[in-house]
This record gives C-alpha cells, sequence and structure tokens, in this order.
C-alpha cells in the first residue's frame, strides 16, 4: 500500500491533472529505451530504434508508452488498492512478458525525470517525493504476483 | 562503461550553464534526495537539513564543485576524484546503494533548470556520468 499524506495526495492529483498522459507516456518510453538501452530486448518487434531520434520518433514507442501511462494514470485513482488494479498486468508481466521488475523502477524514475522536464519549478522536492511513493507503489504491484 | 566523444561534448556544453548555478543545483538536488529518500538523511547527524539551510547550502556546492573536478577531468575521472575515492572508502563509507539516489535527484534538478538542454541524449550522457563519478567514488571500498 502506498501512504501519502493530504498534501501529498493533493500535489500528485494536481501535477496529474496537467499531464498529456498521452505525450509523456511516450517521452518515457522512449527515454527508456535510450537511457538504458538493454531495455530494447523487449521490444524487437518495435522496428527502427537506432539512434535516440529513431527511438523518439518511433510510432510503435509513442503508442506502446501511452497504453503504459494510460494504465499507470488508472493506478493514480486507486492508490489505496494498487496490488488489486495492477493484479492482471503483473500477472501478464511475469508470466507472458518475461520482463524484470527491475525494469519498472526505471521506468518510473524516467518518468519522475520526464515530469521534472515538464514542470520545471513546480515539480518541487516535495512532489518529486509524493511521485517517488507513487512510481516505487506501482513498481511493487507489478512485481507482486511474480513466482 | 566510458563516455563517447559526443556525450563528453554534451556534458561540457551543459556544465558552464550548471555551473553557473552550481550552489542553487547542489542545494536542490540534496534537498530532492532527503525528501524522497529520508534514510539518506541518516548520514547527516551533524548538519542542519531544514531547506534552506546554510549547512544544506555549502554541502550542495561542495557535491557540484567535486562534479566541476570531474567534468574538468572529463578524460580522468579516477584521476580527479581519487582523494574523495579514499574519503567514501575509509571514513564517510556511505552505502553504495546511496551513490544512485543522489544521482538520480542530481538528473531531476538539471531536468527541471534546462528542459531544452536535457534531451534523451543529454540525459543519457549526464547519467552515465553519474554512473561513472559513483563507481570511482566506491572503487576502494573493499
Amino acid at each position: 500500500m502506498v501512504h501519502l499524506t493530504a498534501d501529498e495526495k493533493s500535489l500528485v492529483s494536481g501535477l496529474w491533472s496537467k499531464v498529456n498522459v498521452d505525450e509523456v507516456g511516450g517521452e518515457a518510453l522512449g527515454r527508456l529505451l535510450v537511457v538504458y538501452p538493454w531495455t530494447q530486448r523487449f521490444f524487437d518487434s518495435f522496428g527502427d530504434l537506432s539512434s535516440p531520434d529513431a527511438v523518439m520518433g518511433n510510432p510503435k514507442v509513442k503508442a506502446h508508452g501511452k497504453k503504459v501511462l494510460n494504465s499507470f494514470s488508472d493506478g493514480l485513482k486507486n492508490l489505496d488498492n494498487l496490488k488489486g488494479t495492477f493484479a492482471k498486468l503483473s500477472e501478464l508481466h511475469c508470466d507472458k512478458l518475461h520482463v524484470d521488475p527491475e525494469n519498472f523502477k526505471l521506468l518510473g524514475n524516467v518518468l519522475v525525470c520526464v515530469l521534472a522536464r515538464h514542470f520545471g519549478k513546480q515539480f518541487t522536492p516535495q512532489a518529486q517525493g509524493a511521485f517517488q511513493k507513487v512510481v516505487a507503489g506501482v513498481a511493487n504491484a507489478l512485481a507482486h504476483k511474480y513466482h | 562503461m566510458s563516455l563517447t566523444k559526443a556525450e563528453r561534448t554534451v556534458i561540457l556544453s551543459m556544465w558552464d550553464k550548471i555551473s553557473a548555478q552550481a550552489d542553487a543545483i547542489g542545494t536542490e538536488a540534496l534537498e530532492r534526495l532527503f525528501a524522497s529518500y529520508p534514510q539518506t538523511k541518516t548520514y547527516f547527524p551533524h548538519l542542519d537539513l531544514r531547506p534552506g539551510s546554510a549547512h544544506l547550502r555549502v554541502h550542495g556546492a561542495k557535491v557540484v564543485a567535486a562534479l566541476g573536478d570531474a567534468v574538468k577531468s572529463i578524460d580522468n575521472i579516477a584521476g580527479a576524484l581519487a582523494k574523495l575515492s579514499e574519503l567514501h572508502a575509509y571514513i564517510l563509507r556511505v552505502d553504495p546503494v546511496n551513490f544512485k539516489l543522489l544521482s538520480h535527484c542530481l538528473l531531476v534538478t538539471v531536468a527541471s533548470h534546462f528542459p531544452a538542454d536535457f534531451t534523451a541524449d543529454a540525459h543519457t550522457a549526464w547519467d552515465k556520468f553519474l554512473c561513472i563519478v559513483s563507481c570511482v567514488l566506491t572503487e576502494k571500498y573493499r
């Protein structure tokens, strides 16, 4: 369970309401693949990932990033039950996709960097602290059904 | 892991802007570290870590100055940080996991101050650079 104070909840929902989830999703996934190129191992079918420009402009990366972040967005509406919310996705990532849960932490931190870039000063240390709790909670929930 | 020529260029080109706000950036990175990862405060019982404190500013400035030393000798970071490496190994003994946490907070600080410069390429270069610095600082641990 993620324990956010009332202030933290309001910081998170306040900032998230201003996020263009589709765009930020594409940027976050793209940066994951560029900054940590070994993560490309899961995306052989995505086509051209040969350079940072190719990755950031790749339509499959953008589409998948959008999917991922919309799912994350659902999590934000259920902070009291992240494990329940992500149970099926957790099973999928373990049994079908075979994704090392370390990747959820990497993506969470890349998302935090992208939010910092978009919000600048508004992304205060307190806001970051709140979001770090959320991304850690989501990463844990996605790893919860692994066996 | 080592930096490509292009990555060195990116870091050097951003460094002027960063060092112009060295104190603010160092201080903010530490504030972010303590806000997101409160367990890191255990290394600083002797300092006043409240946001705005003089201690934070002095320590933040120190951290960024050391990064500056690494940037100025970017071809020989191990040489530039040899003394700091010994300090961390024999005196400070900060658990290695914490270097990743501070590195992340430095990236977030740079991203928030320089959004246009913090491209995916720059993000990669800085992440690698901070990784190398962290390795150098922990390489004498055992």
